[in-house]
């Protein structure tokens, strides 16, 4: 659905993205990660067709975005980090206006305003002026401008920025119920949203790409294997000695007790899964089993290492 | 030319909830009516002294109150416009909006001449009371007036408001700051003005090329009731360079940034 080949900008004498080359499926959500000026937005403003490349080209929805920039903006659904909005306008009255300039046929107008009104939890307020809204509604609003004219492709440039918690959920649901029929490009700084929306992640600093792929196979690869966290009560020394005769398991690490229970963490061998056995393990060893989860830290230390591997070969050369 | 038509609708949208229309168009009644007030009572009083005073002579008052006051009009019009276009395109890029437009798929041109066509129906607005002035003058003028110098007269201002609109729009584009629009907008303007003047020194060639330049120059004959084609080809051209200029640079933007 959307092909990347070795994208280039500059911007003077800065390369702001360098030699960036993906693929995306349709009905995939694609995640980018990377840290505050990585390239991100300038690799979405070019998908977008807002801003042209020095090099390389982008296809989406079978259309280039320089060669045939009016095809590919009327399968693309974008939505800038600052969402654009009149804010002189209700609602209703901007959907409307979003809707005309993206072709929306006029007898599907209305239609498609209601449909992406109840897809973004807007009908309370479709005759509100826009200044009047908070920044949650406003992001709603923004991706409804985005979905109107049901795009092939969705680019979000940090969907979730600036949001509650209780929206950051929202959002991410909403996003993850559109995956499937539209497919998804969102960026963030934010990693466990791209564990929790995304199938596959690229990992962009300083313009490059540095890894793209699932979520599990990026800490997989890194680790060279799995952690999980482990809180259990009772005598710990004997259970760790257990715990590491289990096949798989490379090393127990004792985190420290609190509250009488003690944090271990288990890093293991390969992709089978482990945790059944372990839990068994445990309880027919006397031990009190509180907590069992895959460790959460682990994208972001796979992220650290990436991102600052990379700036340390830099400073390097 | 949905697209065309929806930008037209927004644009007005925006112009006419802004309170900075009202601020322009109750200036711009204000003043003036105010000196189509003077400018005929003045003209009045004239025409009464001349026809008792020791040497009677007919005066065609009509006429002469019609090209102070649309020459008035025209000042006017250069110190208001500039508020007119200031945030045609400087809001869009300051409110992130741009970032929509150009990536819809709307054409340069349909975005450019929607925001255009709007500014001109605003201009038309700000005109109705110079109309009815007008109208005015031909209903109840003895003998009564011709209408056809009346209406070439009102051509003056609409024609001169357009060229100007359209350089208004093309300094707009350049910046996202509308008081820099305004200000840079207000001082080629001034220097539009001033040029007339530094034209009519002499007859030098130079002279001559400035004062073909001069967007009051070509805006005299109108207002004396005299349709020349080359007056309204200068305007129109006027209007075209503007968009095209404005249509060059929004094109150079998406590279420079």
């Amino acid at each position: 659905m959307i092909q990347v080949e070795s994208l280039t900008k500059r911007y003077g004498f800065r390369t702001a993205v360098q030699d960036v080359t993906f693929e995306v499926q349709r009905g995939e959500i694609l995640g980018f990660l990377g840290p505050n000026g990585a390239g991100k937005t300038t690799t979405m403003r070019i998908l977008s067709g807002y801003l042209p490349a020095d090099e390389g080209r982008a296809v989406v929805a079978g259309f280039d975005v320089f060669e045939q920039p009016l095809e590919a903006k009327r399968r693309i659904g974008y939505l800038p980090e600052q969402p654009p909005l009149y804010t002189e306008m209700t609602v209703d009255g901007f959907l409307d206006f979003v809707a005309r300039i993206k072709g929306v046929a006029p007898a599907d107008r209305s239609e498609r305003l209601q449909y992406v009104k109840d897809r973004c939890g807007l009908n309370d307020i479709g005759s509100r002026l826009v200044k009047h809204l908070s920044k949650g509604y406003r992001q709603r609003v923004g991706l409804a401008q985005a979905l109107i004219h049901d795009p092939d492709v969705l680019i979000l440039d940090e969907p979730t920025i600036g949001l509650d918690p209780k929206q950051i959920i929202e959002v991410r649901e909403l996003i993850k119920s559109l995956g499937g029929d539209h497919t998804i490009i969102l960026s963030t700084h934010i990693l466990p949203e791209v564990s929790m929306t995304c199938q596959r992640v690229v990992i962009i600093n300083a313009g490059r790409i540095v890894a793209i792929d699932t979520p599990e196979n990026l800490i997989y690869q890194l680790t060279g294997g799995q952690r999980i966290e482990v809180e259990i009560g009772g005598s710990a020394a004997e259970l760790i000695e257990v715990i590491e005769r289990l096949p798989g398991v490379r090393k127990v690490v004792d985190q420290g007790a609190q509250d009488g229970r003690r944090l271990l963490v288990v890093e293991a061998e390969g992709k089978t899964e482990i945790r059944p056995e372990l839990a068994k393990l445990i309880v027919d060893g006397g031990g009190e089993l509180y907590r069992m989860q895959p460790e959460r830290m682990s994208l972001e230390e796979v992220f650290l290492r990436l991102t600052t591997e990379e700036s340390e070969e830099e400073a390097a050369r | 030319m949905t697209n065309y038509l929806a930008i037209l609708r927004k644009e007005l949208h925006a112009l006419f909830v802004s309170p900075i229309a009202y601020v322009v168009l109750a200036v711009f009644f204000g003043v003036s009516g105010y000196f189509f007030y003077i400018v005929l009572s003045f003209y009045v009083r004239q025409a009464a002294m001349r026809q008792f005073g020791p040497y009677p002579f007919p005066m065609d008052v009509p006429s002469l109150v019609m090209e102070s006051y649309l020459g008035v009009m025209s000042t006017i019009i250069l110190f208001v416009l500039p508020m007119v276009t200031m945030g045609i395109f400087a809001e869009e890029r300051k409110r992130g909006t741009m970032e929509l437009l150009l990536t819809s798929p709307v054409t340069y041109s349909q975005l450019i001449l929607g925001k255009f066509s709007a500014a001109l129906i605003f201009l038309l607005v700000m005109l109705v009371p110079a109309v009815f002035n007008v109208w005015l003058l031909v209903t109840y003028s003895e003998p009564r007036p011709s209408i056809a110098p009346y209406l070439i007269g009102l051509l003056g201002p609409f024609l001169l408001g357009a060229a100007l609109l359209a350089v208004g729009i093309f300094i707009s584009s350049l910046t996202e700051n509308q008081i820099v629009a305004a200000a840079t907008t207000f001082g080629i303007f001034i220097i539009l003005w001033v040029l007339d003047a530094a034209a009519a020194s002499s007859t030098t060639t130079w002279n001559e090329v400035l004062r073909y330049l001069s967007v009051l120059n070509h805006y005299d004959d109108f207002i004396r009731g005299i349709f020349d084609t080359q007056h309204l080809v200068f305007y129109l051209s006027f209007v075209f360079l503007g968009l095209f200029l404005t249509s060059l640079s929004l094109e150079s933007e998406r590279w420079r940034r």
